[in-house]
């Protein structure tokens, strides 16, 4: 008979079905980073002075900073000359998501993401990011009758620039690690969202994150600002074509939630992985960052990191307010020679701060899998409360499952609990689902989808259907 | 129905079926018997096609195919079931969930439409009283956290519900108070009828008492040694099995 953890390892097949490519006319700046490009960046995008200088004492402090490498991920050199760092579609401006390209429409059409209003998920507003900029903002007006400002940041910039100047790096500094600081000196757009005091957001807002063009680098910024007592949910989703080469994603998220406010940020990354052996990939190097700067406030992140070659990423927290709560929940999949060295940080500053960390990984093929996670409690935070678990799952016996947690704790009163498991698919799990009549793959997922049910949970509605079913794909293959 | 000519296996290479023969007809209630690593639970997992049992000669026929030929799941779906030793927890899958997939990958083998969610909930419910299931293990994640009596309980359910045609139950009296083997057996003998089999694996007689078989037979180092009626069940039970061994042995 044959041995089930032959069939396991065998992840081939593994089918990425948004690896299309866009054949449209951009507008791309040549490969190679300096302060001409960085000038040209600013002036392309017809930015304040306030900006270009942001941009210069950003790029001049990257100068002087080294590619960190304590991650548990191994790729060649990167070399940052070779990157194109602003490439945009060659159209005319739209001004409504009715005027936009149709081929851009097509391309957004062809990923599930209708543009067009009335084709829209009702409650769904999406902000389109195209390469370097962003294409179309749906359902603006409708909510800037509750005075949400939801645009893209290019916008943000020219229409709010005292928001842009109070809140931009005031959560990631420029000069807070490598790829934030590139990212402070060459981001090119991204989405903004600002929910004034006391309004509830009534639809979901997000963000959809292509890469089409080659040998292009994406840098989006997103800055969400919810002030006293409102409320917004935001998702991200991403995609990029198959190439060969891997291609760089260095995306800052900054959160700000004043007094009694909330944000939930929910990500489905699904970025190109790279092939069966390896080849190709998006890097997501990203430092995603939230601040609960007022009292009772919260920060929720939910992500499901199913593709890129390498992910490095740790979305935190820092609870500066009074009794403000600090949430991750994570599902983090790498499979054929995928490498995610992910988690998070949750930094306790506020008295009876509390923060809960969920992570579940699921590692097959020759994917390895690290969860690295944080959780500081300063001097100041009396009562401090952490919860964390980190479930590791593993899919045949060539991957891998790695857990540094980190502890600082510098006051007695805190509460800190880890746990962790690690456990293997269990070949008797799997055959007690074939004996019921249920195929290997079905069984898999069906293992697979329980192991993350406390973190699907956590997502909206239309999300946590889609994240069943990336994973599904993601997985198909994995059995022979 | 089931037809067992001259099985060998092994495991790791180490032999552990030497020659089994067995014939069970519609409507028949078989009991294996026999001493610890007689070969009982090898046997009920090859019928069932589980990994790293190496048949190394003979072969079985289940309806006029052959059965060593089958994965897993074609067996179950043309109609074997086995009411495992040990049940696998499986964290995170709702039990009713599981069960409806599993039902509905079974209908849709046989071509036969799959049920909508009140169809199986009322099909549920009616085979939820045949174990006295409690309605909360139903909401609960497969056998996680059950007791030992309960994930037997709920395997007969799940057998209940799947309706096979033979039904193998591999020791599933051990680790059973009296109450819950008596729930247990009545709901194997209230699904017994002359279109199914079951096979029971046993180590003990006292399941017998509660489901009466037509044949037992008793297993020792790989083979059948001897068959005959429930009377044989009770024969062993007074008198153990070594009688049987020595007959066995002069024989060999």
């Amino acid at each position: 008979m044959k041995n089930d953890s032959d069939n396991l390892n065998d992840l081939a097949n593994r089918e990425y079905k948004y690896g299309f490519s866009t054949d449209i006319e951009s507008d791309s700046a040549p490969p190679g980073l300096n302060e001409d490009i960085i000038r040209l960046i600013s002036k392309k995008k017809e930015e304040p002075e306030f900006m270009l200088e942001w941009r210069l004492k950003a790029y001049r402090s990257w100068l002087e900073m080294e590619e960190p490498k304590w991650p548990n991920v191994k790729y060649p050199p990167i070399n940052y000359q070779d990157i194109i760092y602003y490439s945009a579609p060659k159209a005319k401006e739209a001004k409504s998501p009715e005027e936009v390209d149709p081929k851009l429409l097509e391309t957004y059409e062809k990923l599930g993401i209708p543009l067009k209003e009335r084709d829209l998920l009702s409650g769904v507003a999406v902000d389109a990011v195209f390469d370097s900029v962003s294409v179309a903002t749906t359902f603006k007006d409708k909510l800037s009758e509750l005075g949400i400002i939801f645009c893209s940041f290019s916008e943000a910039v020219q229409n709010h620039p005292e928001l842009v100047k109070k809140y931009l790096g005031s959560v990631v500094p420029p000069g807070d690690n490598y790829f934030a600081a590139l990212n402070s000196a060459v981001f090119s757009d991204g989405s903004f969202c600002y929910v004034p005091k006391g309004v509830r957001c009534p639809m979901e807002l997000s963000t959809y994150f292509r890469i089409n063009a080659l040998k292009t680098g994406q840098f989006e910024r997103t800055l969400i600002v919810a002030d006293e007592g409102a409320y917004v949910s935001y998702l991200e989703g991403c995609t990029a074509p198959i190439r060969d080469e891997n291609q760089l994603h260095a995306a800052v998220v900054e959160l700000v939630a004043l007094d009694n406010a909330q944000i939930k940020y929910s990500t489905v990354q699904n970025w190109y992985p790279g092939d069966k052996d390896g080849k190709g990939g998006i890097y997501n190097f990203v430092t995603k960052r939230g601040k609960c700067a007022g009292v009772n406030s919260k920060i929720s992140w939910t992500q499901v990191e199913t593709g890129s070659a390498i992910t490095w990423k740790y979305p935190g927290c820092l609870l500066l307010g009074d009794n403000s709560v600090g949430e991750f929940y994570s599902v983090a999949l790498t499979a054929n020679y995928q490498q995610a060295d992910t988690g998070t940080k949750m930094i306790h500053v506020g008295k009876n701060t509390k923060s809960t960390i969920v992570s579940k990984g699921i590692s097959a093929g020759f994917g390895q899998n690290t969860y690295r996670g944080l959780v500081k409690v300063m001097k100041s935070a009396e009562n401090a409360r952490n919860f964390s678990q980190c479930d590791s799952m593993l899919l045949g016996d060539q991957c891998g499952a790695h857990t540094f947690p980190y502890l600082e704790i510098k006051n007695n009163t805190a509460q800190v609990e880890h746990e962790a498991t690690t456990s293997k698919i269990g070949e008797d799990q799997i055959f007690y689902c074939n004996q019921r009549g249920i195929s290997k793959e079905d069984a898999i997922n069906m293992i697979v989808n329980g192991f993350c049910k406390e973190v699907f949970k956590e997502l909206p509605m239309e999300f946590a259907v889609e994240a069943q079913k990336l994973l599904g794909v993601s997985l198909e293959g994995s059995v022979g | 129905m089931l037809e067992i000519r001259n099985l060998h296996a092994s495991v790791n290479g180490n032999p552990i079926l030497k020659g089994i023969h067995l014939k069970v007809q519609s409507g028949e209630v078989h009991a294996i018997m026999g001493p610890n690593g007689s070969g009982k639970s090898t046997l009920a997992n090859i019928l069932a096609g589980k990994d790293g049992y190496t048949v190394t000669d003979g072969l079985i026929s289940y309806n006029g195919k052959n059965l060593l030929e089958m994965t897993p799941e074609e067996r179950a779906c043309e109609g074997i079931f086995l009411a495992f030793q040990y049940p696998v927890e499986i964290p995170g899958v709702n039990n009713t969930y599981f069960l409806k997939t599993a039902l509905n990958a079974i209908r849709k083998y046989r071509g036969e439409e799959e049920l909508d969610a009140m169809d199986f909930l009322n099909l549920v419910r009616e085979k939820m009283k045949l174990v006295n299931m409690d309605e909360d293990l139903l909401k609960r994640p497969v056998n996680e956290g059950f007791s030992g009596g309960e994930k037997k309980r709920n395997e007969i359910f799940q057998m209940a519900v799947l309706d096979p045609r033979l039904a193998i139950l591999d020791e599933t009296d051990s680790g059973l108070d009296i109450d819950a083997l008596r729930i247990v057996a009545n709901g194997v003998n209230l699904l017994q009828s002359e279109h199914n089999s079951v096979i029971v694996v046993t180590h003990y007689q006292r399941l017998l008492n509660y489901i009466v078989p037509d044949y037992v037979h008793v297993l020792w180092d790989g083979r059948i040694v001897k068959s005959g009626g429930k009377e044989l069940a009770l024969k062993l039970e007074e008198q153990g099995y070594d009688w049987v061994k020595d007959e066995a042995g002069a024989t060999l």
